[in-house]
């Protein structure tokens, strides 16, 4: 049975924000590379290049990469047997976002209450999603999520005759009326089915899927390669200013649901997009 | 593509030469302010009190910057989405200002009023924060210091890049580009 002391805890949380905020990973820095390739509006080409440079200063100058540093999100997944030594898991993996954000000169974007507004002052809390799963191992993906884009995201309840061709319309109208705020390309995260909090779960986890991976059961599969292209169509293009490049990946999740719901949530987030991983 | 270079503060001649889809490079002072900043100068207005300052021909960009790392003056300072400002920004451009700075469309209220005030909207690359930052000369604060992020901050940039999106005749590169590469056939 294996066992983890809250303080490596802290540091490896403290370490994963810096880092995911300062360094993006090589699928999105790829899939920009693609789209900067590929863009036939002049004005699109020349803000995809800039977006790629502004990766080179933000890693050389070992500084953001935007300065919404986001809220964090994180996934937790926790075998059965793991064994936490030294205080809370919770307190730990908040403390560690409070440390990363003050050492890594972070923007604190948290207020304490939605109404009263005021900041933390240390980027906590951060909203926790745990899974406990078998064995004693541990992992924890964190996922700082800027609110640009997190405020065009949208979620509906459909009915189950709507079906496929709801879902395509529902993704679509969000990604029209979104992306232009959202700094795009954007990346879309679907969470179909479930209930309504499990549909949102899914829609943020799928943002954390790499750059090009597609769902494994072949209906969803095709419903991606669908709604990316329908999605590029709309010439909606980088940062809003007309192209063909409006997003980069569509990254759909199902689960179970009931007879009388299709539950439907659409994450997007912007082109940073920023997932960082660990196991212990 | 053709670059002009402007200097603040930005008279109603210069702002009207400007036009959607121009490439600019912004030199000179401009302030910063976002969402809390706007909520209380609206505040003070409503109270019949001054604003912190005097906005005529001025440029206001949305941003929040990171904190400033050891060594450097200011942190990353990327755009921030205009539109959450929509509900303040006439207020403002009655009172002179003349530009603004941001990312995403302005509804219309917004523009109408650009257009009877002669004012310009620029976009920067969205998410560009350390490649902007770069472009940030001095920084200070001069309102609201408590709103940390969000407070007031005269800065002083040097060939600041922007795209004019919205030009004082209310031409706007949000509608006219998408309609360019938007494929009718799927949508």
């Amino acid at each position: 049975m294996k066992t983890i002391q809250i303080k490596q805890i802290i540091d490896n949380v403290a370490e994963m924000c810096i880092e995911a905020n300062t360094f993006l990973s090589e699928d999105m820095i790829a899939g920009l590379r693609k789209a900067e390739a590929t863009e036939e509006s002049q004005n699109g080409k020349e803000i995809l290049g800039t977006m790629l440079n502004n990766f080179e200063i933000a890693k050389n100058k070992n500084i953001p990469i935007c300065q919404d540093t986001g809220m964090v999100v994180m996934f937790v997944s926790f075998g059965q047997d793991l064994t936490i030594e030294g205080g809370s898991l919770e307190e730990a993996l908040q403390a560690g976002v409070a440390k990363g954000y003050e050492e890594g000169y972070l923007r604190k974007s948290v207020v304490s209450d939605p109404f009263i507004r005021t900041n933390t002052n240390n980027n906590t809390p951060a909203v926790i999603h745990y899974t406990v799963v078998p064995g004693d191992g541990l992992k924890i993906k964190i996922l700082p999520k800027g609110f640009g884009s997190e405020n065009t995201s949208a979620l509906k309840m459909l009915k189950p005759a709507d079906g496929m061709a709801g879902v395509k319309e529902f993704v679509l109208k969000t990604v029209e009326t979104g992306s232009p705020n959202a700094c795009a390309p954007i990346v879309v995260g679907v969470g179909v089915g479930g209930t309504m909090e499990k549909a949102a779960i899914m829609a943020k986890e799928a943002l954390g899927r790499p750059l090009g991976e597609h769902n494994p059961l072949e209906h969803i599969e095709a419903l991606e390669d669908h709604l990316l292209e329908a999605c590029n169509n709309l010439g909606i293009g980088p940062m809003g200013l007309g192209g063909t490049n409006t997003v980069l990946g569509v990254n759909v999740e199902v689960f179970p649901t009931h007879i009388a719901g299709l539950p439907v949530a659409v994450n997007i987030t912007c082109y940073v997009n920023r997932h960082v991983e660990r196991e212990f | 593509m053709a670059v002009v270079n402007i200097k603040t503060p930005l008279g109603k001649k210069e702002r009207r030469k400007l036009r959607a889809g121009d490439h600019v490079r912004i030199s000179g002072t401009i302030y910063t302010a976002r969402d809390a900043a706007h909520k209380r100068m609206m505040e003070s207005l409503e109270q019949g009190l001054p604003l912190p300052m005097d906005f005529t021909d001025e440029i206001i960009y949305y941003v929040g910057p990171c904190p400033a790392k050891p060594g450097e003056i200011i942190g990353s300072a990327g755009p921030t989405t205009s539109g959450r400002m929509d509900s303040y920004t006439p207020e403002l451009l009655d009172r002179g200002l003349g530009g603004m700075i941001g990312k995403g469309n302005r509804s219309e209220r917004v523009i109408n009023s650009m257009m009877s005030n002669d004012a310009v909207y620029f976009a920067c690359v969205g998410g560009a924060g350390a490649l902007l930052q770069d472009c940030i000369k001095s920084v200070e604060i001069i309102a609201y210091e408590d709103l940390g992020t969000e407070a007031i901050r005269k800065i002083e940039v040097e060939d600041f890049p922007a795209i004019v999106v919205i030009d004082t005749r209310g031409n706007n590169l949000y509608e006219t580009e998408r309609k360019k590469f938007a494929n009718k056939q799927w949508n």
